[in-house]
């Protein structure tokens, strides 16, 4: 019926997209620990000096002192004080992932969009250009770049992981364009005679709101393991503070084999905690988008009617 | 036969792609590196090293731009790739070749050892939706998606090298005493060094074939076709395999050749965590010790090694979907 | 044959239940065709998977009974079903391009439903398979074909064939002309009705085009918001229509040799199930509605052998029956 197609193509202005976001965080579990847990790292990298009162650069301090209410991680081999060294080193890794994150799902959304509604030898190019840098295996890359390079600082990584990983979610938002190009209200609009550029702004972007939100923790969440792996194979600045080059000392220390193990184990867990922050949140952001994947309750399984029996009874 | 067709051209293209890449990089940085390292071999070097290191970076060359990319071009598909630096006088290739084994057995098992574990997982665990392993699955690897290979590889070398003895961790592949050769001494070492490794390398993996295949399963069971399966009372087994399962593995199989990307990245760090002295473990060798050619060639292999994997993985697509053989 | 009894579909949803289906019941003979026809969303498709115990989560079968030669299907679990299923049962569905396995050829998926019902040999798959087709007018050859590699009329009829391999007693057939253009749509009406003449099969058919319908049914149910809205001889509800919507539902056909007359719609549009209004569910909409339609929900009445659920064929308001109709 008409009526009801014209109800489903109805345009999703950006307020009422966020809202819809805000809501549906709040509903799904997994939605909720991932924003806490973000929330706690993004606090810890904006006051490090409130929760750690050691400088994490400074040596004086006897070398790998045990777990002690003096140094909550016990101390390196250098004699740094490894709890503010994990403290001070969040900031660097939330400075790559934010950075990253946006930049490439910039990156991402300009190029995917761009090549779903220019069309024709615009989209060829463009798609050539994602599709070779998707299949290229980025990590090798990224160590030959930083290799010839001789390492590199904060920047050099951010830039360089910018400019590699965008691919894979510039695929995901033109696919997406793509589909939503043929919806009625974007016929709507150009029949009214709007502009490309205002449609693309004003009426796609904002429905595809969703998906550029999971293309940032994608990105954010990959920025930060290939930052941290780059800084752990000593690709990175080894004199910055961050959880990538406590792990890339405690590895040179033999930091396992000689009883240290919490000097490998602590900025592993947090990568791992702020990486699955992202992971869920991405997981849940799939859940909102995708009705059929949400948890189902086992009782309406394989039901054909328990309540049969009742009623007959 | 024409998607065939396309897949090779793409093929071919980001081969080339990766070959340029290789040829730009060095010579885009600022202050050939090459230079750099050429100083430390005092000229040590013999005329053909020399040309051959000419030909890759672009050092002590007057030649034109156009005229390297063509020389270089001849040199790589000759397949000539220089003198390993590290290795002197060993050529690269030979060096590789001793490594390469290496990480096809390990890489190579495990990789498809998770990727049939993880598919198979996947559709049960769609196909009982609401149970314990649906339920169970999603969350967990979610998280383990999220941890950083080389982490799981140190735990692992925490609780059962070092705290636990089990296994051994630290020593490369087998231990120096032994032979090398088909005595079962030798392969045991070789056996147990390689789980630690293995293992690391199948949980970091395994999560992401999993998620794929069950959010894959899903969308298709609500097909109608799977409903008309369910009404000609085929059973619930064939239902799910030849019904459902098939036809939601086609875009998981490209999906397996895209996250290839990150199954090297795994390899790679597990390598260097353990010792593992595989072609990734070269590739980072090569990189603290500025052998060039050796990190160059590393990178254009194992670039090649993805590529065809996900050539064979787009052949299989077109094998297994008939609608790919017709015109698109 | 089958007996449907107080059947109703529940669709639950995280906010509460919603009732697509709301106390249906029919029998069905031997032969008969039955026609069911309704706008999109009245639950017609819903009512016809309950049948065939089809209904995939959330959706599920509230209460009631669907008695097929003598044994209740609901509650029953698939291995019990399966020697029921096709054997004597068999759906088509809307879209065979959705309803096919894409990866498979026609021959291949009709292998599959032989094997899981005892025939095994090569031989008797064969014969059968072909002998199917041609009852549908599809040469053989195309056993080997892809479900993509058909046009739609012939999709159509290779999933019709399909549901005939083992001449089952029942036919359950939905929206099966839907996707088809009108020329392709009358043909294949004409060659059910012929398969049914020479096999015997009894047929419930979904369709939202009564006029299509009303040619080949031998009774007629029209259904409006999840309830059984007039029920009877397709003849007489063709031609002397009780309830106001079925009124409704062929007026706005046009006859193509009739006189001109001005189309008339049915203004509003069915009500969100999850919102029921108070009192008869299509009173919002009727042109015949007065003043107990909006409280009293009405119940099936009998009509000189149609069923019919409106306030004004109700034995009290049999008054009001003669005014404005």
């Amino acid at each position: 019926m008409a009526l009801q197609a014209t109800v489903e193509a109805r345009r999703l202005p950006t307020n009422q997209a966020l809202n819809r976001i805000g809501r549906a965080v709040r509903s799904n579990r997994k939605a909720t620990a991932g924003t806490v847990l973000l929330g706690i790292f993004i606090l810890v990298a904006l006051f490090p000096g409130v929760i750690a009162h050691d400088s994490p650069t400074l040596d004086v301090y006897q070398p790998h002192l045990g777990l002690s209410s003096a140094h909550l991680l016990g101390t390196t081999a250098y004699g740094q004080d490894m709890w503010a060294q994990l403290v001070w080193g969040t900031r660097n890794v939330m400075i790559i992932a934010f950075t990253v994150g946006l930049a490439a799902t910039a990156i991402a959304v300009l190029v995917g969009i761009a090549a779903a509604y220019l069309g024709g030898l615009w989209d060829g190019s463009l798609s050539v250009i994602t599709d070779v840098l998707l299949v290229i295996p980025l990590f090798p890359l990224l160590i030959v770049i930083a290799g010839y390079a001789h390492g590199g600082s904060t920047l050099v990584l951010i830039v360089v992981i910018t400019a590699t990983s965008w691919s894979y979610t510039a695929r995901q938002l033109r696919a997406q364009a793509l589909t939503l190009r043929s919806r009625d209200f974007l016929e709507a609009a150009r029949v009214r005679g709007e502009r490309k550029i205002y449609i693309i702004v004003v009426e796609v972007i904002p429905t595809m709101t969703s998906l550029i939100v999971a293309s940032f923790l994608t990105n954010a969440l990959y920025a930060v393991l290939f930052a941290s792996s780059l800084q752990f194979i000593g690709l990175g600045d080894p004199n910055t503070v961050s959880w990538g080059t406590m792990l890339y000392w405690a590895q040179n220390n033999a930091a396992l084999q000689t009883g240290a193990a919490m000097w490998a184990l602590a900025p592993g867990a947090c990568i791992a905690a702020l990486g699955a922050a992202f992971a869920l949140l991405n997981y849940a952001f799939d859940e909102i988008g995708n009705p059929a994947l949400r948890p189902v309750r086992r009782r309406s399984l394989k039901q054909r009617s328990v309540q049969q029996g009742e009623n007959r009874a | 036969m024409r998607y065939v067709l396309r897949r090779l051209g793409f093929f071919v293209l980001t081969l080339w792609a990766a070959l340029t890449f290789n040829f730009l990089l060095p010579r885009l940085m600022p202050g050939n590196p090459a230079l750099a390292m050429l100083g430390k071999f005092h000229g040590n070097l013999t005329p053909q090293s020399l040309n051959a290191l000419e030909i890759l970076f672009g050092v002590n060359t007057h030649k034109s731009l156009p005229v390297q990319y063509v020389d270089y071009l001849h040199q790589i598909v000759t397949g000539n790739f220089g003198t390993s630096l590290d290795f002197y006088p060993a050529s690269v290739t030979s060096v590789i070749s001793s490594a390469i084994w290496w990480t096809l057995g390990l890489v190579g098992v495990t990789t498809v050892l998770a990727f049939i574990l993880g598919t198979g997982l996947g559709i049960v665990a769609a196909w009982r939706r609401g149970g314990r392993l649906d339920s169970l699955l999603p969350p967990v690897f979610v998280v383990a998606s999220a941890v950083p290979y080389f982490w799981v590889g140190m735990v692992l070398v925490l609780v059962f090298g070092i705290d636990l003895h089990w296994l051994p961790y630290v020593d490369g592949f087998y231990v120096a005493t032994d032979t090398p050769g088909l005595n079962p001494q030798f392969i045991g070492d070789v056996l147990a060094h390689a789980i630690l490794p293995a293992l690391s390398l199948l949980i970091t993996t395994i999560g992401t074939w999993i998620l794929t295949m069950r959010n894959t399963m899903i969308t298709t069971l609500a097909e109608d076709y799977v409903r008309m399966a369910r009404a000609k009372g085929l059973p619930g087994w064939r239902v799910m395999l030849d019904y459902a399962a098939r036809n939601a593995i086609l875009p998981n199989l490209t999906g397996f050749a895209m996250s290839l990307g990150f199954v090297v990245s795994g390899a790679i760090l597990i390598e260097y965590v353990f010792n593992y002295p595989g072609v990734g473990f070269m590739l980072l060798q090569a990189v603290q010790g500025e052998d060039y050619p050796l990190m160059q060639a590393l990178f254009l292999l194992i670039t090649v090694a993805v590529l065809v994997a996900i050539l064979i993985a787009d052949l299989a697509t077109a094998l297994l979907d008939p609608r790919t053989r017709e015109a698109r | 044959m089958l007996e449907v009894s107080g059947l109703s579909v529940d669709y639950v949803l995280p906010r509460a239940d919603v009732r697509a289906v709301d106390n249906v019941s029919f029998t069905l003979d031997r032969g008969e065709f039955l026609g069911i026809v309704g706008e999109s969303g009245c639950g017609k498709s819903t009512l016809l998977f309950a049948i065939a115990q089809l209904l995939a989560p959330p959706a599920r079968i509230a209460a009631g009974s669907v008695t097929f030669k003598g044994t209740n299907l609901v509650g029953m679990t698939d291995g019990q079903l399966s020697a029921v299923r096709w054997r004597d049962m068999s759906v088509v569905m809307q879209s065979a391009m959705n309803a096919l396995n894409p990866v498979k050829s026609i021959g291949a998926q009709y292998r599959d439903v032989m094997r899981a019902h005892g025939k095994t040999s090569r031989d008797e798959i064969g014969t059968r398979s072909a002998e199917v087709l041609r009852m549908v007018g599809i040469d053989q050859a195309h056993l080997r074909s892809f479900p993509h590699q058909l046009s739609g009329g012939m999709r159509q009829r290779a999933m019709i064939a399909m549901a005939l391999l083992f001449t089952p007693d029942l036919v359950i057939m939905d929206e099966p002309t839907s996707a088809l253009d009108v020329v392709a749509q009358r043909s294949l009406m004409v060659q059910i009705k012929e398969l049914q003449r020479t096999l015997g099969f009894a047929i419930i058919f979904v369709t939202h085009d009564m006029s299509l319908v009303s040619h080949f049914s031998d009774r007629l149910m029209v259904m409006y918001a999840g309830q059984v809205a007039e029920f009877g001889a397709t003849r007489r509800v063709f031609d002397e229509p009780l309830h106001p919507y079925t009124k409704g539902l062929l007026e706005a056909f046009p006859s193509i040799r009739g006189p001109r007359v001005p189309l008339k719609g049915i203004p509003g549009s069915p009500p969100d199930l999850s919102v029921i209004p108070t009192g008869c569910r299509f009173h919002l909409r009727c042109p015949v509605a007065y003043e107990p339609c909006n409280q009293v929900a009405p119940e099936l009445a009998d009509q000189e052998g149609t069923l019919v659920r409106c306030l004004r064929y109700t034995q009290d308001h049999s008054e009001e029956r003669s005014v404005a109709l």
